[in-house]
Parts: C-alpha cells; structure tokens; sequence
C-alpha cells in the first residue's frame, strides 16, 4: 500500500499538460519519446522503400541484364549496379533495421512499458534523432555527387574503400563513411538513453523480472551495440584520414594493413547481428505470450541465455574471414565459438515452441508474423551452421549461399519482426485497429514470395553464383541458371507490390479504423493501462507494478489476464 | 522542465551519474579499438623504434604532469560542490581548465616542432597513428574544458552542483586515456 501513496504522488503538474504547441515544437523539434518514435519509424519506413527501389532494380538487371529497366530510367551502368546494392546493404541495416527495431520502438516502448513518462533526458533523445536524421540526408547526398555513390559494398573493406583511384567514387566514398559515422554516434547517444532509462525510471515496484522482455531486448541490444561499435568508430576515422589525409592505416605498402579494417569491421558487424535479432525476439516473445495467452516459457532462463549470446557474440568476429588469410588455427578456434552461439539461439527457438504448446492461440495479423519470425529465422539460423564451419566456408564464401542465409536472418529481424511489432502495437500508436483481412493478405503476399525469392538463391550459391558480379551471362557456367535469376526477380517485385497493401492499410486504418480503446488485446504490460494513444505524459497518475508482465489464464481468475498495475 | 523519469532512480545510482559511467564505456572500447590496432601493429613493426625514438618523452611527461594535476582540482572541485560551496567549484573547475589549456599549448608547440621537422601525418603508419590517437584525445580535452566551463559557470550561481562531479569522471577518463597513450607513444622505444 505503501508503494501505491508513493506511486500515485508523482502527478504530472498541470502547468506541464496545458503549454501551447505549435507545429513545429510538436513534430519536429519534440521532446516527447513517442514523437521521436514515430519520426525514426517514418524515417525507417521511407529509407526501407529506398532500399527496396535499389534491390528492385539490381535485380532487374541481373534478370534482364543489359535492358532498361521500368522506374529507373535507362539500364543500369557497372558503377551504378555496384553503388546499388551496397547501398541496399547499408540502408537496410543502419537506416532500417537500427531506426525501426530499436530506435522507434525503443522510444515508443521503453517509457511505457516501465511506466514512466518520457526518457530520463529528452533533449539527448532529440538530438539523436537530428544526428541520425543528418546522417540520412547525407547517405542520399551520396548518390547526388559528381561520380556517384560508393559502390565497394557495405563492408567497405580497403584497398577499395581507401583509394580513391580504386573505388572511382572520390566523393560518394567519403559521404558513405561520414553517414555510418553519424548514425553510429545518434544511436550512441540513444542507447545511452535507453538504458539509463531502463535502469532508473521503472514504475514502482517493477523489479529486474517485472520487465517485458522487449525492453530487455532493446536494452541488451543497446548495450551490445554500445560495446561493440568503438573500434569501428575508430577504423572508421583511419578510413576516412586514408582516404582524404593521406595516412596510410590500411595500405600494406607504407606499413599498414588492409586486414586490421575486417578486424575492426566484423568486430563490430557481428555483434550488429545480434543488435538487431533481439528486439525482434522481444517482440516476437510479447507478441507470442498474448495471443497464446500463456506466460512466457522460462522468462529467467531466457534472460540468462540473452546474456550468453551478448557475450558469445564478441568472440566469433573472423567467422567472416576464413578466406582473408588469417591464421588456419585461429579459424579453428572462431569455427567452435561460431558453432557454440547457435545453442543459445537454438534454445530460445525451443522457448518459443513450449511457450506455444498448450496455449489458447489465436492467429491474428500479429500472431501470424511472430511464428513466421520463428520459422524464417530457423533457415537462417541452420544455413548459418554451413559457413560457421571454417572447411565448409572455404567454398561456400561469397557465394548466394552466404546472401541467402543472410537474408534469412536479416529479413524476418528487420522485416517480419518491424512488422509483428508495428501491427501489435498500431492501436497503442494511433489509436486505431488496423484492418485484419488486409493485414493477413499483405501476411501471405510477403510470406510466400519471400521464401520464393531466397530458396533459389541458396541453390545458386551451391551452384558457385558469386556475389556482386554484374551480368552473369559472362560465365558460360552461370548463364544457364538465366530462368532461375529471372523467377527470383518477379517474386521480389510480387512481394514489393503487396508492401503497397501495407502502406494502404497503415494509412487507411489511421482514418477509417475501429476505435482501438485502451487495451484491445487484453494485454497485461503497462502501455496497455493508458489511453491509446497516450497523451502527453503518458498517464494522469503514474502506475504501480504487483507482477510480472506474463500472467495470462492464472487458475482462480475471473479474467484470463491480469495487468501489472492491478493491486490483485 | 524535467520529466518525472529523470527524478527516478531505481537503480540506486544518481541518473546524471550512470549515464556518464556509460558515455565513458562507450568512449573505452573507441580509444580500446585505435589502441589496439595500434599495438598490433607495433608489434608487427619492429622497425618503428626508430621512429618513437623522435618523439619527445619530456615534452609527454610535462604534459602527463599537467594532466594529472589538473584532475586534482577536478576532484577537490567536487569535494567543494558536496559542501555546497559552488563559488569554490567554479574557481576549482577554472584551474582545470586551465590545465587543460596548458595541456593544449604544450601540444601544439610539440606538433609545429615534429611537422616542421618532416615527421606529418602521412610519414608512415607510426606517425599517422600518433596523430591520429593523441589528436582524437586532444580534442576530448577540448571538447571538456568546453563543457567545464559551462559547468563552472552554473557552479558560481550554485546551480547544478551535481554536474561538478560527472564532468569530473569525464575528465579523469581523458586522464586515464593520455596514461595510455604516453607510454605506448612516447616511452616505448
């Protein structure tokens, strides 16, 4: 009771909620974290169609090579096919995948489901978003240059990334540069909010266990994405001085090493795997336990595997360069490590089934894109055992083997789970439900292609197809596979036209959907426990926590959920 | 005004404290990165003693010596601000900065002296690596004697005498980076 006093004496002071909001200081320079959410997610969203535009027309030209492609304006030149899918690649891990999964629902999620009413410091939480949004527009300047954008793939690996007479983009590889530059220092400062906030601000009475497991993800991932991204920072800066001052960090000819950037790079890019896997297992957990009503499997043991993966993930780094010339010895020692981090994984996927088993499931848009996120990750995550193996990746290395299982990975992270999240949590942003026919329509549009695009790709890759290579007809060896190329294409404009279905259903609901009241899905997490959606401040009182966030179908209960702020 | 959250602490850690605790991890693991590359070039490169051997240990140590001075008024700075007495901090925050200036001095004089003696960033990989670490921790040293004198500044008026303390951990870690950095730099030959 004690706890209750204390709780309900935090009342926003009433000269807070009634100051004059203009345009301008309500959307672009908010302070408020749900604001800030939706600017990253609008961001993420716009820089995802980009993304998109840019695999589109790669992948005409490789269906097609040599012809014009529709939307483009023209055929696609070698310079201009190389600066696509780099780009492609970084726009869909650093201005997609980082913005939306942690950045959007960091902000949105993290206030409310530890019931407080904004970030500890919403000015730095600003300021975040001017810089990533900085970085935005210079990544787009990048493209405009005189020679264009860089095109040494997103890995920017030197010599080719450091000499200009080498990437022939003497502008578009410094911009590219600077732009990673500046979204690592936005999400810097934003991890440094996120966890702070995660740390200090919870409700009264929420304990270390109390907590959703989505804010755990996206603090874990921020706190990974903390640890791991300083070296590359610095690599970064010894890039750009290679490139524009003249040193020599990378040139083996002056007494550096082109190898020290992959050290650097995967360093950080491994971990980045798992700062972008964790939010989407968090909402994937979220997700799951509502709509199976039924506890979270094992939330401990979870937590404690999270952990495992965190640290296990610093160690597996050279996975990415069995062929680059290091030591065989140490190749061995990264092949155990790689193998190992696939059993934490491997268990969380066994937590999600117990989770399920036995639930009242109900297979609502959501719900359909949570077990999606779990069978699609398990190829990635399977394939990932044939290139973790350093004699087996000696052949696979490069190849569409490696993009496919990649793209099994990044594709239910940044796509499947964005959209299990964005559709959960619709009613809580905007107040509305979105409309479930058209949601399960886009759910199968995006499914079904998607399968159909990357599984070819797997047989291409064990047919020798390498990346990055401009037109295949060149290689009699490769030509021949010309249909399955072309059969890949038309899947990903199939899954790419029913994207639009999305877009019209996310905007269409925002003016003709049903009202979504405070708790639509008799969830039991605190940003549930507000109206939808949440004003200014959150709540008129700010809420208590008795329980954890899982306590679905509690045997005794008239209700099959039992919310976090409810005394009994 | 100053969101609720703000004034929270779960965790039993002052806010403005943690959060610096975790600019400083997050500041370790990019000085931990150069530096290690660093190392292993070095040791890769034997060679490079003779090039070490240019550099001018008591221009480093005189430098060390500012540095380390001026955390002691950092720290008595925060001692005053514990008591209340902000006029205090703000002279204490003062002396530090001016440290921090000496530091500055010393430095540039030290770099017009090696650049007009041929030793530039693009000599070799040593010395890109010597202006590349020493340069990225001086401009933290620029970057807080910037935001003391911001702190001292509201010091003097009494006014967030807290932020005494957390611009003084930052200060000690550019500290701590520069001990780092004059032995790898400076001693080793």
């Amino acid at each position: 009771m004690a706890e209750k006093i204390a709780g309900a004496q935090e009342h926003r002071h009433d000269e807070h909620a009634h100051h004059v909001e203009t345009f301008w200081s309500k959307y672009v320079f908010s302070t408020d974290h749900k604001m800030i959410a939706m600017q990253y997610m609008f961001t993420g969203m716009f820089m995802a169609l980009i993304g998109g535009f840019f695999a589109y027309t790669f992948n005409m030209q490789m269906a097609f090579p040599g012809e014009p492609v529709p939307l483009w304006g023209g055929i696609v030149t070698p310079p201009q096919y190389n600066a696509l899918i780099t780009n492609h690649g970084a726009i869909m891990i650093f201005w997609v995948a980082m913005p939306v999964l942690i950045a959007a629902f960091g902000n949105f999620l993290i206030p409310l489901m530890i019931g407080c009413d904004d970030m500890v410091f919403p000015k730095i939480n600003r300021l975040s978003y001017q810089i990533f949004f900085l970085s935005v527009l210079v990544l787009l300047s990048s493209f405009l240059v005189q020679k264009g954008g860089f095109g040494g793939a997103w890995t920017v690996y030197p010599p080719l990334s450091a000499k200009h007479e080498y990437s022939l983009t003497p502008m578009g590889s410094s911009l590219f540069v600077v732009a990673v530059a500046l979204e690592f220092v936005a999400f810097l400062l934003g991890g440094i909010n996120f966890v702070t906030t995660a740390m200090n601000s919870r409700a009264p009475g929420m304990k270390l266990y109390d907590i959703p497991m989505v804010v755990w993800m996206i603090v874990i991932a921020s706190i990974l994405f903390m640890a791991s991204v300083g070296p590359l920072i610095a690599g970064a800066i010894m890039l750009f001085m290679d490139q524009n001052l003249g040193t020599h960090f990378y040139d083996p000819k002056a007494g550096g090493d082109p190898i020290l950037w992959q050290h650097l790079f995967w360093f950080f890019g491994h971990p980045e795997v798992y700062v972008v896997l964790l939010p989407a297992i968090g909402i994937t957990a979220d997700v799951m336990c509502v709509f199976a009503r039924k506890k979270l499997f094992a939330y401990r043991t979870v937590l404690y595997t999270v952990f495992a993966t965190g640290v296990l993930s610093f160690t597996v780094w050279a996975h990415h360069q069995f062929i680059a010339g290091i030591d065989p010895r140490m190749a061995h020692v990264f092949t155990i490590t790689t193998l190992l981090i696939s059993i934490p994984i491997a268990e969380m996927m066994f937590v999600f089934i117990a989770t399920l088993y036995g639930g009242d499931i109900s297979l609502t848009t959501p719900m359909l894109w949570a077990l999606s996120f779990i069978a699609e990750f398990l190829i990635g995550g399977v394939t990932g055992i044939f290139l973790g193996a350093s004699g087996a990746d000696i052949y696979f290395h490069d190849t569409y083997f490696v993009l496919a299982h990649f793209h099994y990975t990044f594709f239910p992270i940044a796509i499947i789970g964005v959209y299990a999240g964005v559709t959960f949590w619709y009613p809580k942003m905007f107040g509305k439900m979105m409309n479930d026919t058209l949601g399960k329509i886009h759910f199968w549009g995006t499914i079904i292609p998607f399968n159909c695009i990357f599984i070819p790709l797997f047989w291409l890759g064990l047919a020798g197809q390498h990346r990055r290579i401009y037109d295949f007809r060149n290689f009699p060896e490769l030509a021949q596979y010309q249909p399955v190329r072309v059969f890949a294409a038309s899947m990903l404009v199939t899954m790419l036209l029913f994207q639009l279905l999305f877009i019209f259903n996310f905007f269409w609901s925002l003016w003709r959907g049903k009202e979504a009241g405070p708790n639509p899905w008799k969830s039991n997490t605190l940003e549930w426990t507000t109206e939808s959606p949440p004003g200014h401040g959150n709540w008129k009182t700010l809420p208590t926590v008795y329980r954890g966030p899982y306590e679905y179908n509690v045997p005794g209960r008239k209700d099959d959920y039992w919310p976090q702020n409810v005394p009994n | 005004m100053r969101p609720i959250a703000n004034t929270r602490s779960t965790a039993g850690i002052p806010t403005g404290r943690l959060a610096v605790w975790w600019v400083v991890a997050s500041e370790i693991v990019i000085f931990g990165g150069l530096l290690a590359s660093y190392v292993m070039q070095r040791l890769a490169h034997p060679e490079w003693t003779s090039q070490t051997a240019v550099t001018n240990v008591w221009i480093g140590g005189f430098n060390t010596f500012v540095l380390l001075t001026s955390s002691l008024s950092a720290v008595l700075a925060h001692q005053a601000a514990e008591h209340g007495d902000g006029k205090k901090a703000a002279k204490l925050l003062y002396y530090t900065c001016g440290g921090a200036l000496t530091f500055i001095c010393v430095k540039a004089y030290e770099w017009t002296h090696e650049i007009s003696e041929g030793y530039t960033l693009s000599s070799n990989t040593f010395w890109s690596f010597y202006y590349t670490a020493a340069g990225i921790h001086a401009l933290h040293v620029i970057a807080g004697g910037i935001i003391m004198l911001f702190v001292a500044a509201d010091a003097k008026k009494n006014l967030e005498l807290h932020r005494v303390e957390l611009i003084g951990i930052y200060w000690h870690f550019v500290d701590i980076v520069w001990i780092f950095l004059f032995p790898l730099l400076y001693i080793a030959k």
